[in-house]
């Protein structure tokens, strides 16, 4: 099976019945998508179907129909997305291996509401669980990011 | 004052007793460990020591031998190099480095003596400098003890700066001046008077044929660069990119996938096992048993991950029984005998509280009692580890806080000396103390002997992470004062109960030793606390509870600043005294005590008025040589208690990054708060009842409050950053919900009585 990964045709195997995420961590060899859990209770496994954030864990590769996006396919080193730009300024990450999701699931609701107020950052975020305790500085972050869009 | 009195018959400090009958000639303590570096070095590569390379085209790489577990430790220890060497600690690369024994912990076990950190008396400091040669001869590689900065302090900075000597010795040689008319900066030697400069990477060769002088001088923090200040952290580009390596990332040549299904209850092994169904899953390959000290059970190795979850669930097995009290009601019930029993040890006892009490007044005492369950580390990334048997070499690739460890309990599995079992450190999706633990590499060990030198990725599933756990240990307490109404307590008696984490560790990891003496983690955050009570005791009742326990970020004092801290709250209550003027009073010798008390109070703007169902409530612990003071505010609403905001100061003595201490207090401050809010392993027909997220939560971002911290640097001796936020952080809301609602929470968690908004 053939999927558009990052706006290219990628093989992800043969099983329809595989979670997505597995299919892009052992597969398709793009780590930056993590596993915590495999019962889409933590949203480390965030990647967006369409521009929608959904759970790679409990998302099966047989349903998936429309473009994926990945952390990769965000934004990169040499090319920052402004939200990815965001997390440096505000030296979010600690141990840092929620903040692909976290990073997912801000790029979604800033697409969605470019100017989200802090209960909606809070709607938002709170799939997404960090044990590290990043979020004050990931909410700091998001306000960053929209002042950036809205300037 | 009564601290001198503190522990003079206890004089074995548990750790040392790890060593377990080695006899310290001087020429151990003496040798210095080879440089691992020199074994792997590239061409074009020079090494001045375990610490530091440096590439001819100047590129510069420091060895930060600590597990970048999210603390940022990369970033400072490879800071207080760069420091010395005279180069931006933002121009450099920084590695994990080779598991080796060069890189021992000295710090760690420095602070594994049962004395207070404040104690500097001749006994206790006699004890500390016995750690060091110890530390040197059992050559710990290990994260842990909020040790890692203290430990590089004098060591990453030595480092730099003989580098630093050997290259201007070698520039000076090579044009001809003296060394001491050159100048050093961004990563190259300038002489002034000829304008010439040659960079460093240019001078190494040649600079390892120079000695560095016997009497370097280290910078002093005046002059300090980087230093004392936020340096932007080295791992962070690649953690927004998804780029960083974590350890369920790695990826081999020929790689194999596969996972582990262990027996749910501890101790015990498989009765009856049928794996057909689970060798019938498309991509399962094999199914091996794996039997090691730490747990029993099999591996299932597959072509991918997915597949090995699959087979790992399809087996069908019957485990063997439980050899201990089969669920929660009746392990706290076996804690609570031991309360009733003799103690096992007192490393505080001031006084005579026996005395103090036996007189007095029915109502001048109070008692209550204390309890707190088992808890998951529940790290975002699951255990995993990558590992390879081939022609003889073992390698393991694995997020860890102990390669020495690792080096040590995997060698004996395939018959090699430790020194030659190559670990492969990558980033720790988390680690809090689970990740010191050697199960998950031995697994993957077990299961690499299988499959024909290929290497094999061994990945828990969530429920296997959650529920082969070494868990903070559950504890009980029984606790009473004297009080002096208006004044507060003439008397102060604690019982702790508890299994004991350092006998639960060796038994596991080094079962050939037995640990003597106390272990301090049973009292730890209640016996070494700075109050100046005049009789004040605190004993260790330990618990043999089987369930393997270990090292919870903050350990001991993860329960006992709950149990101390807010029963000193009831004690302030009961002698009506405002519970910040009592502790100022109470811990009036120790002004770094004080000065986070009054900060904090300052920040939070304690004792004014607040708004009716508002309230705060205060707490210090004093861990890992920090002194940590804070608030906390609740507000009491239709949905339950909101945590609306935390306030911090921490005196650490010497801060080499304060926006990283920052970090790690909010950090500390949200594990604290997450465990009191609603975390609780429990135990039912002897197998944890928690298996996911759903299970066991922790805060998430809606109920996360504002958080202030401020960062003092009053005390003479360094303290550490991981671990300290953590303690205060529960006691201060458990008094924060009585100051609101008049409710006195004693049991952890406080989800059992209150719901939190």
């Amino acid at each position: 099976m053939q999927l558009t990964i990052n706006g290219k045709s990628i093989d992800v195997g043969d099983d329809p019945q595989m979670p997505l995420l597995w299919a892009l961590r052992d597969i398709a060899g793009l780590k930056g998508t993590k596993f915590g859990c495999g019962v889409a209770a933590c949203g480390a496994c965030t990647v967006h179907v369409n521009g929608e954030p959904v759970r790679s864990c409990q998302t099966l590769v047989g349903d998936v129909s429309g473009e994926v996006t990945t952390i990769e396919g965000i934004g990169t080193l040499e090319s920052l997305h402004r939200v990815q730009q965001a997390w440096i300024d505000e030296q979010v990450p600690q141990c840092g291996y929620c903040q692909s999701g976290q990073i997912m699931s801000a790029v979604a609701l800033l697409a969605e509401k470019p100017n989200p107020t802090d209960t909606e950052i809070d709607e938002a975020m709170s799939g997404n669980l960090c044990r590290c305790g990043t979020y004050p500085r990931i909410r700091a972050a998001i306000r960053r990011a929209a002042t950036v869009e809205g300037a | 004052m009564g601290i001198a009195k503190i522990a003079r018959r206890t004089f074995l400090v548990g750790a040392a007793a790890v060593a377990g009958g080695v006899a310290f000639g001087y020429y151990y303590v003496s040798r210095d460990y080879p440089n691992p570096l020199e074994k792997d070095i590239a061409s074009g590569e020079t090494t001045f020591n375990p610490f530091l390379k440096i590439a001819t085209d100047n590129t510069i790489t420091i060895i930060a031998p600590r597990a970048e577990m999210g603390q940022g430790v990369q970033t400072s220890l490879a800071a207080l190099l760069a420091e010395e060497l005279d180069v931006d600690p933002s121009k450099v690369k920084v590695e994990h480095g080779p598991g080796s024994f060069a890189y021992y912990n000295s710090a760690m076990l420095e602070d594994g003596g049962p004395f207070p950190s404040f104690d500097e008396g001749f006994l206790a400091e006699t004890m500390r400098s016995a750690a060091y040669p110890l530390s040197k001869v059992l050559g710990l590689q290990v994260t842990g003890g909020s040790s890692s900065i203290r430990d590089g302090y004098e060591k990453m900075r030595m480092a730099g700066c003989a580098a630093r000597h050997m290259l201007l010795a070698a520039a000076a040689a090579n044009l001809g001046v003296h060394a001491e008319s050159l100048e050093t900066g961004n990563g190259e030697i300038r002489d002034p008077a000829s304008g010439k400069s040659i960079t460093y990477g240019e001078l190494a060769g040649e600079a390892l044929k120079h000695a560095p002088p016997s009497d370097m001088k280290l910078r002093g923090k005046a002059d300090w660069k980087f230093l004392g200040k936020p340096v932007a952290r080295v791992d962070i580009p690649a953690k927004v990119t998804g780029t960083a390596q974590f350890g369920i990332d790695v990826d081999l040549p020929e790689m194999l996938y596969a996972t582990v299904r262990m027996s749910p209850r501890f101790g015990s092994r498989v009765a009856t096992v049928s794996s057909d169904a689970a060798l019938a899953v498309p991509g399962v390959i094999k199914v091996v048993p794996v039997e090691t000290n730490q747990g029993s059970g099999f591996g299932v190795i597959a072509s991918n991950t997915w597949a090995a979850f699959k087979g790992a669930e399809a087996l069908d097995i019957v485990w063997g029984e439980a050899n201990y009290p089969l669920d929660s009601k009746a392990m706290f019930d076996e804690l609570a005998g031991k309360l009733n029993s003799e103690p096992s040890f007192s490393l505080r006892n001031d006084g005579n509280a026996e005395t103090e009490f036996a007189d007095a007044p029915r109502d001048e005492v109070i008692e209550a009692e204390y309890q707190a369950p088992w808890l998951a580390h529940a790290c975002m990334e699951p255990m995993n580890a990558t590992a390879q048997w081939k022609d003889g070499v073992l390698d393991i690739w694995a997020p860890n806080q102990a390669p020495t460890i690792i080096q040590m309990t995997a060698a004996p599995l395939v018959g090699v000396e430790a020194g030659d079992v190559r670990v492969h450190t990558t980033f720790l999706g988390g680690g809090f103390g689970r990740r010191a633990e050697a199960d998950f590499p031995l697994y993957a060990v077990q299961i690499a002997k299988e499959t024909e030198g290929r290497p094999v990725k061994v990945t828990w599933t969530r429920e296997e992470d959650m529920r082969h756990d070494t868990y903070r240990p559950a504890a009980m307490a029984k606790m009473r004062a004297r009080i002096v109404k208006g004044e507060g307590p003439s008397a102060v008696d604690i019982k702790v109960a508890s299994p004991s984490i350092l006998k639960s560790v060796m038994k596991r990891t080094f079962p050939s030793i037995s640990p003597m003496g106390p272990d301090k983690t049973v009292t730890e955050g209640a016996h070494d606390q700075p109050y100046s009570i005049d009789n004040y005791r605190v004993t260790g009742h330990v618990s043999d509870l089987p369930i393997p326990v270990g090292f919870w970020r903050s350990v001991g004092n993860s329960y006992n600043g709950f149990f101390h801290e807010g029963f000193m709250d009831e004690v302030a209550s009961a002698a009506g005294v405002d519970p910040l003027e009592m502790r100022l009073k109470l811990m009036a010798d120790y002004p770094a005590a004080t000065g986070v008390l009054k900060r904090v109070a300052e920040m939070s703007g304690w004792g004014y008025e607040l708004p009716k169902g508002r309230g705060m409530g205060i707490a210090h612990t004093l861990s890992f040589g920090s002194w940590v003071a804070q608030v906390v505010q609740v507000r009491d609403t239709a949905d339950g208690i909101r945590i609306e905001k935390v306030w911090c100061a921490i005196d650490i003595g010497t801060a080499i990054d304060p926006a990283i201490i920052k970090a790690q207090m909010m950090s500390g401050i949200i594990f604290g708060l997450s465990s009191a809010m609603g975390q609780e392993i429990t135990f039912a027909n002897g197998e944890v009842e928690q298996a996911n997220f759903p299970d066991y939560d922790a805060m998430r971002m809606n109920q996360c409050p504002a958080i202030e911290v401020e960062v003092l640097e009053s005390w003479h001796k360094m303290g550490g950053a991981g671990e300290p936020g953590t303690p205060p952080s529960i006691p201060a809301l458990a008094n924060a919900i009585h100051a609101a609602t008049g409710k006195r929470l004693r049991t952890l968690p406080f989800s059992r009585e209150v719901s939190f908004a």
